[in-house]
């Protein structure tokens, strides 16, 4: 497990990572936490000639919160999103994802930056970022621009990142205090990617679901926005039927492979599992919010 | 018996080193003038080699060599070898296809060496492994044995027709058939076994060093028994004679059954040295494990029981397709006959058993031994129609395993092994007291409440260890005996050194052994040192797997501490004046029963090398050897039982609760005994509900890494309760049975008859991943 031969840089800041990505255009690589990359590289299946480490950039790092914004740095490491005390009470969904990738040891070195930049369908947070209604600020040799995470994801490992772009920050409206939420994952075992998982935001009024917001991860060859399924949720109580309803139309757009962690019939199944869960957990902290 | 004493629980003396990360493994050997060698495999499971081009690769920075197997036959390297002869019913003998260190016509499986790249550094030579070209014209390939065996099936080995090795068989067929025609109940199921990656912590490494002055080579090597290595390097693979050939396995982070074995690695590291006049080094990273350690299990059975109009067993008849991969790894060959089918018979009482075997080559890694080898499968197939016959008999589980259970000792079944000791129904009590079996309905009635599932399994295993004596297993074609050696020497100042042919990869042997010492002799066990692993150090001996080493290894140990005490007694006497019957040794002292007359244990060592004062004609020195070679295999035996719950919506399966009760007879060290059934427990649930090994059609193994093979964690385990019964072992002198496989051999039956309890049906394989259990749920509400 030995990766092929590179040229190791370390920029400082943002622009001078930019400047020496668009130097090498496809043979370069940005390098986050290495958790996702450097497992690649040792099988071979990446071969950068050039990795760009960010992790000498402190303007990519920290949480902080502007108005009704929060906005994460993208080196930014899982273990930070699970100690943050701004995150716990204002975006919890973001410390109860967290907690469910992979182990301690790999939190501690991933970023969120690299998470959602990977695209993996695996990964759980871009699935997450699309729920919350996050937005990505990407940072190129032809400038800034942002793009939603809704309209972010093309395909496996195909974003809409421009080569030599690198994602800088992303920001997260604050749903509104007493919200319910829960990110439901099932897994093989630890440390695994999710055999399906769903990720729900939603706000009660009077006992009937006021606002609500769905997406599935790795249920796709993308993280799905799950629309409908979150309509047909609204000014219910999320009684049985509703949960069934949901669950089915979570179903209906979901396409798994089949792979280790199951057949494709059982994963869409799961995928309706989850997301009926994840409905009525949300449901429940949010009465209890309220 | 004192602190230290056996039947203590000690802590493990080793376990410092290896806890504070200074074990020596082959991988930390540095030696001056080290190169790195990597190692080309084939990607492809069933092709043809066209050429090898390696120039490129040996132009590379770094490179010292790169060398193929054409080379290997040029220096007359021998093909491995599988060192257990075992004959079709017909008569003829198993056909084995060549098997090259390196592949120089045709490769069968992915994984296998075709090329050697030899650098300066580890990552020169996996770069320069890049750019060796292998030209390859792809095979149809076939990876299971129910299609290799059919007509028109892709052929692996011009020897094995029908990709057949054997076709053996044991029992008496005729009576068989008679029983199971004329039986009230038969109960029919197909079993599988799933193959098993073996997994052992350290990746296996090889370190080959070669002295042109005296022409003697050295290699460290992740071995469970280095002497065996010696003698097969010598005497089958043309390496060098024993007496130029020196193995060392030092520390070695857990085996499994899959360090028995030399592997091309080995071979090929050591030939390497000679050629380039350096030393080598292989380490195998975690995808080169996967791919080349050999597996474990891989069988297809059809297996029918008969019982009379009362439920008793009248017959067993079993077919078996055991999955032997490309090639037959060395104890390949005796793991499904042998291992497997002589304990068919369990814990019960089964007048006819009649069993056949088809071995059948497969494009596939090698299988071969793998942590209870061929017992787990015997006590699957076994506990699985058990379970079934009970519930198609409506009857208990446990009542119908009682009704049928042997009670009197010795018992010869009829498939070879005589059980020479046990006590069924008292480890079945003791396992379905400690789980509170008369609770389990309140318990299932809870989970209900919960929309969940509960179901609760038994397995009552028997397994034989200790394989011997070699007089009979050499009768039943094994090309080696099965005794073990120890050297007891006795230092002038009184410590103690053993040099014993077991060889601990994970066992706490130092600690055990020392414990034996101490016990016997009355010193500290931190004066007694325990040498294994160095085929210059000890004589010869036959290393550890088959939970061979309390049974076989501790008694030779103990036969020769014998001979130093009566030495000891002897010069005792002489300084004394006293008779020799009347000495003890006792506590660090050496007395004379009945008076106040004693002396230092360290005094009688010292006297015996001055030699100032001993008797007439006595030889100086204190050091006694001896080989043992027991007269039977031992037989653990115990009852396990499962509680499971499954999340119906999920097909998740939870174990709530797991009870072992074992009877390995007399226990050494608790705590280790205790750390090895947990250690097995938690393979025997991976096995039943996580590890599963996946090819495709085309033979690229899916599942070659963490993230795609599930080993079991922490969390996948509850906190297992062990309990022990005991019937000391009639067979061995300390009234050991042995207790490293048992762990997995008898968990599987328990999970799985546990969850089909739960579901209310039979038809789940494992591993029963939730995905198979909740099509096993809804596939079966659909059809009601
Ligand atoms: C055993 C194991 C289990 C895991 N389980 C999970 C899991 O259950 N769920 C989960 O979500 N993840 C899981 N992961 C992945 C882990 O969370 C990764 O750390 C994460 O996906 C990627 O983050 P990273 O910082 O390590 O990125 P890297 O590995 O450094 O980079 C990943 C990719 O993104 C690119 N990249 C990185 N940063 C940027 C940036 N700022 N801008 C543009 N491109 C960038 C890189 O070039 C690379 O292509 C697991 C990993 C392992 C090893």
């Amino acid at each position: 497990m030995i990766p092929g031969q590179f040229v190791y840089h370390r920029p400082a800041s943002i622009a001078e990572a930019v400047a020496v990505l668009a130097a090498h255009g496809d043979e370069a690589r940005p390098l986050s936490g290495g958790h996702s990359l450097i497992p690649m590289m040792k099988l071979r299946m990446a071969t950068p000639e050039h990795l760009v480490d960010l992790a000498g950039i402190s303007e990519l790092k920290g949480i902080s919160q502007q108005g009704q914004t929060i906005v994460i740095g993208a080196m930014t490491t899982q273990a930070d999103l699970i100690k943050s005390d701004l995150l716990a009470s204002a975006l919890p969904i973001i410390r109860e994802t967290s907690l469910q990738i992979a182990d301690p040891q790999i939190r501690t070195k991933g970023t969120i930056g690299g998470n959602v930049a990977n695209g993996d369908p695996g990964n759980d947070m871009p699935g997450l970022m699309q729920c919350l209604g996050a937005t990505y600020h990407l940072s190129g040799a032809s400038g800034e621009r942002t793009v939603a995470a809704r309209d972010f994801y093309q395909g496996a490992y195909f974003t809409s990142l421009d080569v030599g772009e690198i994602l800088t920050s992303i920001s997260i409206p604050v749903p509104p205090a007493g919200h319910g939420y829960a990110y439901e994952k099932l897994k093989r075992k630890i440390g695994d990617y999710a055999t399906a998982a769903t990720a729900v935001i939603l706000t009660m009024a009077d006992g009937k679901v006021a606002t609500c917001s769905i997406a599935l991860t790795n249920v796709s060859s993308t993280p799905l926005f799950a629309e409908e399924a979150a309509q047909l949720c609204l000014g219910t109580s999320l009684d049985a039927a509703t949960l069934k309803a949901a669950g089915e139309a979570a179903k209906s757009i979901s396409d798994p492979a089949a792979d280790g962690r199951g057949t494709a019939e059982y994963r869409r199944e799961m995928a309706g599992v989850v997301t009926a869960r994840a409905l009525a957990k949300a449901a429940s902290r949010a009465m209890k919010g309220a | 018996m004192g602190v230290e004493g056996i039947g203590q629980s000690v802590v493990r003396k080793e376990d410092k080193r290896f806890i504070t990360g200074k074990g020596k493994y082959t991988d930390d050997i540095k030696l001056q003038g080290l190169t790195q060698a990597h190692f080309v495999r084939s990607p492809h499971a069933h092709a043809r080699i066209k050429s090898i081009d390696t120039s490129a690769a040996k132009a590379m920075p770094g490179v010292v060599a790169v060398l193929t197997g054409s080379e290997l036959v040029g220096d007359k390297i021998g093909n491995l070898i599988c060192g257990w002869m075992v004959h079709s019913k017909d008569g003829s003998p198993m056909k084995m296809g060549a098997f090259p260190a390196m592949a120089n016509e045709t490769v069968r499986w992915v994984g296998q060496a075709v090329a050697v790249v030899i650098a300066e550094t580890k990552n020169l030579a996996r770069d320069a492994a890049e750019a060796v070209v292998v030209d390859y014209e792809e095979l149809q390939a076939v990876v299971d044995v129910r299609e290799a065996v059919k007509p028109g099936a892709p052929q692996l080995h011009p020897e094995a027709a029908n990709n057949t090795i054997y076709q053996w068989s044991i029992g008496d067929q005729s009576a068989t058939d008679a029983a199971i025609a004329g039986a009230a109940h038969v109960v029919t199921m197909d079993i599988m076994n799933n193959r098993l990656v073996p997994n052992p912590m350290e990746p296996r490494s090889a370190v080959a060093q070669y002295d042109s002055a005296d022409d003697h080579l050295t290699l460290w090597t992740t071995s469970q028994n280095p002497h065996v290595a010696r003698l097969l390097l010598s005497a089958f693979y043309n390496i060098a004679p024993e007496n130029k050939l020196r193995v060392i396995a030092p520390d070695v982070g857990g085996g499994f059954g899959a360090k028995i074995y030399v592997y091309p690695e080995e071979i090929v590291c050591l030939w390497a040295a000679r050629k380039i006049d350096r030393p080598v080094k292989w380490t195998a990273d975690r995808s080169e494990a996967f791919l080349t350690d050999a597996h474990g299990r891989d069988h297809v059975s059809k297996a029918e029981l008969a019982f009379d109009a009362d439920h008793k067993i009248i017959g067993l008849r079993v077919h078996t397709y055991a999955n032997f991969g490309a090639y037959m790894s060395l104890f390949s060959s005796s793991v499904p006959t042998y291992l497997y089918a002589t304990l068919l018979s369990g814990q019960y009482n089964i007048p006819n058993i009649y069993c056949e075997v088809d071995g059948v080559y497969t494009n596939t890694v090698p299988v071969d031994a793998y942590r209870g080898a061929g017992r787990p499968e015997a006590a699957f197939l076994i506990e699985r129609l058990m379970e079934t016959a009970a519930r198609q008999f409506g009857m208990s589980p446990a009542d119908l395993r009682r009704k049928n259970f042997i009670t009197q000792f010795p018992h010869q079944t009829p498939v070879i092994m005589t059980y020479d000791t046990g006590d069924f129904n008292a480890s079945l009590d003791a396992a379905m007291k400690a789980i509170d079996y008369a609770g389990f309905p309140a318990r299932k009635a809870a989970s209900a409440a919960k929309g969940k599932l509960r179901g609760i399994g038994i397995s009552c295993y028997i397994e034989a260890c200790g394989i011997a004596p070699s007089k009979a297993v050499g009768s039943l074609g094994a090309g080696v005996g099965l005794w073990e050696s120890a050297e007891v020497r006795v230092n002038p100042v009184g410590t103690v050194e053993v040099l014993t042919g077991s060889h601990s990869h994970g066992q706490g042997h130092e600690t055990t052994f020392a414990q034996l010492i101490s016990t016997r002799l009355g010193v500290g066990i931190d004066t007694v040192q325990i040498i294994h692993g160095d085929t210059d150090k000890v004589q010869f001996g036959m290393g550890t797997y088959g939970s061979r080493s309390g049974a076989v290894g501790m008694s030779a140990i103990l036969k020769a501490v014998e001979k130093v005490e009566a030495k000891a007694r002897k010069i005792a006497a002489h300084l004394m004046e006293a008779a020799e019957g009347d000495i003890v040794i006792e506590g660090g002292e050496v007395k004379v029963a009945g008076t106040d007359k004693k002396m230092p244990w360290a005094l009688v060592a010292l006297a015996a090398y001055t030699g100032h004062n001993l008797p007439d004609g006595m030889e100086p020195g204190l050091k006694e050897g001896a080989f043992y070679d027991p007269t039977n295999f031992t037989f653990p035996a115990g009852s396990y039982i499962a509680e499971v719950e499954i999340d119906p919506d999920t097909g998740k399966t939870t174990v709530c609760n797991f009870t072992a009760a074992d009877d390995f007879g007399n226990l050494m060290n608790p705590m280790i005994v205790e750390g090895q059934v947990h250690g097995g427990i938690a393979q025997g649930i991976g096995q039943a509900l996580l590890e599963g090994t996946v090819y495709t059609g085309d033979g690229q193994l899916l599942t070659a890494s963490y993230m795609d093979y599930a080993m079991p964690r922490a969390d996948d385990l509850p906190s297992f309760d062990i309990h022990h019964t005991c019937t000391p072992c009639p067979g061995n002198p300390l009234g050991i049975k042995g207790c490293g496989e048992a762990g997995a051999i008898g968990s599987p039956p328990a999970i799985i008859n546990a969850i089909t309890d739960a579901l209310g049906h039979n038809h789940i394989e494992m591993p029963a991943t939730p995905d198979r259990v909740w099509h096993a749920i809804h596939s079966r509400m659909a059809a009601e």
